[in-house]
């Protein structure tokens, strides 16, 4: 079931690639179309009442002598990726159809094998399986962002593939090393299963362990992108074509939240409570760094782009919150984050093809020519703002909250000068309400942020790119020679524009109103995670003492074979 | 005395095969000395069946003869060599007498038998194969010089004669008098090192040696001959401090010649290397350190060396072949460090020599890929003098023109990054595995970075010509008459798809021929299985009829092949 969710898109990259051109573009929509059906099938026969089990599994074999299989499985939180994925790839097909007019055979081939990649990495549960999809998402986005990207393409292109080589190279190798620990254990039989590794992992001492969630976090982290590693981001997403844009922003970058609360939570949950101040911090500071930084961005695309850098960050406080408001409220962010920002680069990406600029300097009010637009503009800005009501805000809220309540008690320098007055509904933890506070700024300088540039771009005086508002006023041609140049677009959004828009308004505004049935099937995987993390901390590193017993070195039972008479017989 | 030649029948056959050849090249007519490419091409797939259907497994129970401390590593060898050697010949099509060849293709030239040394030049090939399998069978210091030198002598003439006509000539002059030069200099380094080494141990023969360092007789003269002989060695292998020629010399030759280059004497070397090291290898002094501490060291700093000098140089360049000529290089030091992590306890993953011997396998593939690309291409008017193509400007936009070349370069260019899910990362993991079993971790971080400084240019490999638009320069590009090289392309892009497939039952061959002093490894499969599933490759890689003798064989000799369990 869930190896043809990554084969239905190979299968069409392969149709795709050996269709006449002209035949691309609907063969990819079939594809996604296809893809997006076996994942709603697959969602339906998902028993969401276990949802914390792993569903639809199955393994082959793959390298025997290495332990590496292709295992597969879903738990909810999976299969809610999966479906994030699976929604947005007839988007991105639909947004390209007029802004990708070169190479459209590599274009739409390369955009299913990243989709099946995507899709890979969340149904994976063997780690080198794991890895494969996750690094072979990059040579699509590679390719994407250099031939369809704008000016810069080439360079933004390199760093984004360099930077997340490089992060994820360090992962493997301390991969490696839980899969070699865990063969010492098991007198040589290697292994990668997910599950395996991490009980072995969680048996490694306190060095061994915060080693490993350095080499997790370099190659997660950078991914995520979590500061200081996300220099790449804003350069990739200015850079990359509308659709790049969405599905990195969409999906990619879940790829490393995802890996931190899937691998690094499960591996190493000591470490990462050791660790989760300073991970908490380097968020905080993601968030309030890429917030003000959005404030000064005139380029609409780089805004959004460093936006999410300060919403990843908090959807990566939520996860080291390790309690369950704080885990399920990163989770649900991870899918509005999808849904909202997704839907605001489409937006930037239509009003690129009309006008060619994306700078706040050339473009303003633009509510009196582009109603439709405009309106969509409001909504999702809205939505990602954190509007009480829309899917934003009771993610935010639960990440933050779950911060909050991440500790027993205020912290050691008390805001109230004396005592430790109790957390209502506090969880043993290590954040804290101050976490909490000071992340919730964030919240403060994205609704400045935000609204701020929709004040420019959708109202405030009409300004236009000088070659289209002139060209409008003393040529009677000029609107048709303008929409031959954009492609045959009219002024306002087309059907297929509004087409892309609606389904993620629908569930913007679904998710906001109606959050439960979501956030109850998120309960029990998330508990899970939680147990397993109050066990670690109860018991602290588990390391030492059992470990030194499994780990009998095997080589003392091999038997050196007697060298003299095997001499004897070569004479 | 005699059994030992039930080890040499695929030297036999290549080097009937080289006789034949010279012979051929006497003939006076073209359509014989024709014969010569295909007398070669069948004398390889000869070899290649004669080593697998030939040489005997030997066991624990019953070792037989030759060398005993990797006893399998010849069996393995030679089937790799011959199966990489098959695309590189196909690869090497029409690189001697080019204009000459090119023209009588076209049709627009005569054959003139005193001009022509094409069949010279495919002897060249077969004795340096012989050469390589003879590496591979050696027991003794003595054999392994010789063996050695027959595979690197014929390739300094090869490189030498391998220029097209004009500058390209002159080049290829210069670089085969320096490879010459500094391959004789690295000859008598190593040759020196093996004179120390019978110095302090009074042997030549490689087990006896084993004995002598065994009972403590690795003494200070001992350790200067075998450090002496690894820094040799390292010239073959192209490693740091030996490095110097590498780019210089698989520039001026002409790309097939320096894909050979990349292959043959790289194995060889590694052959050699393996075979020495293991004459001082300790599985059971600890379950960490196999070799003495100071060759652990010297071979240590060797390898991060050789990786990063070879990366960050190649990252520099602008000429294609000499960017392959640095990452032959990296490639070299990814490569030592199988041989530091060493046989590991038993089980497959541990097992640094099987992850070497897996390895070369996997690089041969790549490079041929890699090469035959550039091979495939050059530039000039048709009438005109010819150059290859040879810079990243040259292959901009190939893929308007050439698809399927740039499909190539695409597939063997990530294959040789180690991008997953690519032979080449299926090459590292071993790698990977093996070290963390050593407790290297410091060589683990040092390979993993620099996994990731070969990004940027194989990055570079494959975008230009997949991603950048063509220019002026794209128009004088063209296809070389010769099809073949196109096909060696075509066929080591497959196998870099394909052979991921298989590469649990190769995996298996190579930790049975890494099977260091006959001790079976825990996870060893029934000697039946794993005969069946290389002999599954090669069924899938050469003719039927092989097929049919190599069970003849089999069903023939059962007496021959103790089983392992």
């Amino acid at each position: 079931m869930l190896a043809s969710l990554m084969l239905i898109p190979l299968v069409f990259a392969l149709g795709v690639a050996a269709a006449p051109a002209a035949r691309a573009r609907v063969l990819a929509l079939v594809g996604t179309l296809a893809a997006a059906a076996a994942t709603v099938v697959a969602m339906t026969q998902f028993n969401w009442a276990y949802s914390g089990q792993m569903q639809h599994e199955a393994s082959f074999n793959w390298i025997r002598s290495l332990g590496v299989t292709l295992s597969l499985g879903v738990d909810s939180v999976a299969m809610l990726l999966v479906a994030l994925t699976a929604l947005l790839g007839p988007i991105c097909v639909l947004a390209s159809t007029t802004a990708i007019t070169e190479r459209v055979k590599t274009y739409y081939a390369w955009l299913l094998v990243l989709q099946a990649a995507m899709t890979g990495v969340f149904i994976a549960r063997d780690m080198v399986f794991f890895y494969v999809c996750f690094e072979f998402t990059l040579i699509p986005m590679y390719i994407l962002i250099s031939l369809y990207g704008s000016t810069n393409r080439k360079a933004a292109a390199t760093k984004f593939f360099l930077y997340t080589f490089t992060g994820s190279i360090i992962t493997l190798a301390g991969v490696v090393y839980v899969a070699y620990r865990h063969a010492m254990a098991n007198s040589g039989a290697w292994s990668f299963e997910l599950d395996v590794l991490a009980n072995t992992a969680q048996s490694l001492t306190a060095r061994e362990q915060s080693l490993i969630l350095a080499a997790l976090l370099l190659g997660f982290a950078v991914k995520v992108p979590l500061f200081p590693f996300h220099t790449w981001l804003p350069l990739a997403h200015t850079e990359a074509p509308t659709a790049g844009s969405v599905i990195l922003a969409g999906v990619l970058l879940k790829l490393g939240t995802y890996g931190i609360y899937r691998i690094a939570l499960a591996f190493v949950p000591a470490a990462v409570i050791d660790h989760a101040t300073l991970i908490a911090t380097l968020s905080i500071v993601g968030i309030l760094y890429g917030g003000l930084i959005c404030w000064v961005q005139t380029d609409v695309k780089k805004l959004v782009a460093y936006s999410s850098v300060a919403h990843l960050g908090f959807c990566i406080l939520g996860l080291v919150a390790l309690n369950s408001v704080g885990l399920r409220g990163s989770i649900l962010y991870m899918i509005n984050h999808g849904l909202s920002t997704g839907a605001l680069f489409l937006l930037i990406g239509m009003v690129y093809e009309r006008y060619h600029t994306r700078s706040m300097k050339e473009l303003g009010g633009l509510a009196a020519k582009m109603p439709v637009w405009s309106s969509f503009m409001v909504f999702f800005a809205m939505a990602s703002v954190g509007l009480p009501g829309l899917n934003g805000f009771l993610s935010e809220f639960m990440c933050l909250l779950g911060a909050f309540q991440a500790s027993s008690a205020w912290s050691v320098t008390n805001l109230w000068g004396s005592g430790n007055a109790a957390v209502p509904g506090a969880t043993p933890g290590e954040l804290g309400p101050w976490y909490a506070l000071i992340a919730g700024f964030g919240m403060v300088v994205a609704a400045m942020y935000l609204l701020l540039m929709v004040g420019k771009v959708v109202w405030g005086p009409l300004k236009e790119p000088g070659g289209h508002g002139h060209g409008h006023g003393h040529d009677a041609a000029g609107h048709s020679s303008h929409d031959a140049h954009a492609g045959g677009l009219p002024t306002d959004l087309n059907a297929r524009e509004i087409g892309t828009l609606i389904p993620l308004a629908v569930l913007c505004l679904a998710l906001g109103v109606y959050p439960k049935p979501l956030l109850d099937v998120l309960e029990a995987p998330v508990q899970k995670v939680v147990a397993n993390v109050q066990q670690a901390r109860e018991s602290g590193y588990s390391g030492g003492s059992s470990r030194t017993a499994n780990a009998a070195p095997a080589t003392n039972e091999i038997a050196s074979p007697t060298l003299i008479p095997a001499s004897e017989v070569a004479r | 005395m005699i059994e030992r030649l039930t080890f040499l029948w695929p030297e036999a056959a290549l080097f009937v095969a080289t006789c034949i050849v010279m012979v051929l090249g006497l003939s006076p007519r073209l359509a014989v000395r024709k014969l010569s490419a295909a007398v070669t091409v069948t004398g390889i797939i000869a070899a290649g069946i004669l080593a697998w259907a030939t040489t005997p497994v030997q066991t624990q129970i019953a070792p037989l003869a030759g060398q005993l401390l990797l006893p399998n590593l010849a069996l393995y060898a030679k089937v790799v060599i011959a199966i990489v050697a098959l695309p590189l010949v196909l690869l090497l099509a029409g690189t001697v007498d080019r204009e000459e060849e090119a023209s009588i293709e076209t049709g627009r030239g005569t054959f003139n038998p005193l001009r022509s040394n094409r069949a010279e030049f495919y002897s060249f090939v077969l004795f340096s194969l012989t050469g390589l399998m003879l590496c591979a069978s050696a027991d003794d210091l003595i054999w392994l010089f010789l063996a050695l030198e027959l595979t690197s002598l014929p390739t300094y003439i090869m490189v030498t004669i391998s220029g097209s006509a004009g500058r390209g000539e002159h080049k290829s002059r210069e670089a085969g008098v320096k490879y010459f030069f500094l391959g004789a200099l690295g000859a008598a380094v190593f040759l020196y090192g093996f004179a120390l080494l019978y110095g302090a141990t009074g042997t030549t023969n490689l087990n006896k040696m084993y004995e002598v360092f065994a009972h403590g007789g690795f003494n200070g003269l001992a350790l200067a001959g075998m450090m002496l002989a690894l820094l040799g060695l390292c010239f073959k292998i192209a490693a740091v401090p030996m490095h110097f020629y590498t780019a210089d010399v698989y520039q001026g030759a002409a790309s097939g010649v320096s894909a050979f280059l990349a292959f043959v004497p790289k194995t060889a070397g590694f052959i050699a290397i393996l075979l020495l090291v293991s004459t001082i290898g300790d599985v059971n002094a600890s379950t960490r350190a196999w070799l003495p501490e100071s060759i652990r060291l010297m071979l240590w700093v060797i390898a991060a060396l050789t990786m990063t000098v070879g990366n960050v140089l190649a990252v520099l360049q602008s000429n294609v072949k000499r960017v392959l000529a640095y990452s032959s290089i990296a490639h070299s030091g990814y490569m030592l460090v199988g041989v530091i992590a060493g046989p590991g306890d038993g089980p497959l993953a541990h097992n640094g020599i099987a992850a070497v011997l897996f390895y070369l396998l996997v690089y041969g593939t790549m490079n041929v890929g890699v090469f035959a690309v550039l091979a495939c291409l050059e530039k000039g008017k048709p009438g005109g003098e010819i150059e290859h193509v040879e810079t990243f400007e040259d292959l901009r936009g190939l893929y308007a023109k050439h698809p399927w070349l740039t499909a190539v370069m695409v597939i063997c260019g990530l294959g040789l990054l180690g991008f997953p899910p690519l032979l080449g990362f299926f090459g590292k993991v071993p790698l990977f595995t093996s070290l963390a079993a050593a407790g290297e971790y410091p060589l683990l971080i040092v390979l993993a970075l620099n996994s990731a400084i070969a990004a940027y240019y194989y990055l570079r490999l494959v975008a230009v010509p997949f991603l950048e638009s063509p220019d002026s320069r794209a128009a004088s590009l063209h296809v070389t008459p010769f099809r073949t090289r196109g096909l060696a392309g075509v066929v080591s892009a497959v196998a870099v798809l394909g052979l991921t497939l298989v590469a649990d039952s190769i995996l298996q061959q190579a930790n049975r021929a890494a099977n260091y002093r006959g001790a079976m490894p825990q996870m060893a499969e029934p000697a039946g299985d794993g005969k069946s599933s290389i002999r599954d490759l090669l069924r899938s890689t050469s003719a039927a009829p092989t097929t049919e003798n190599g069970q003849n064989n089999d069903a023939a000799k059962p007496a021959e092949r103790v089983s392992v369990r």
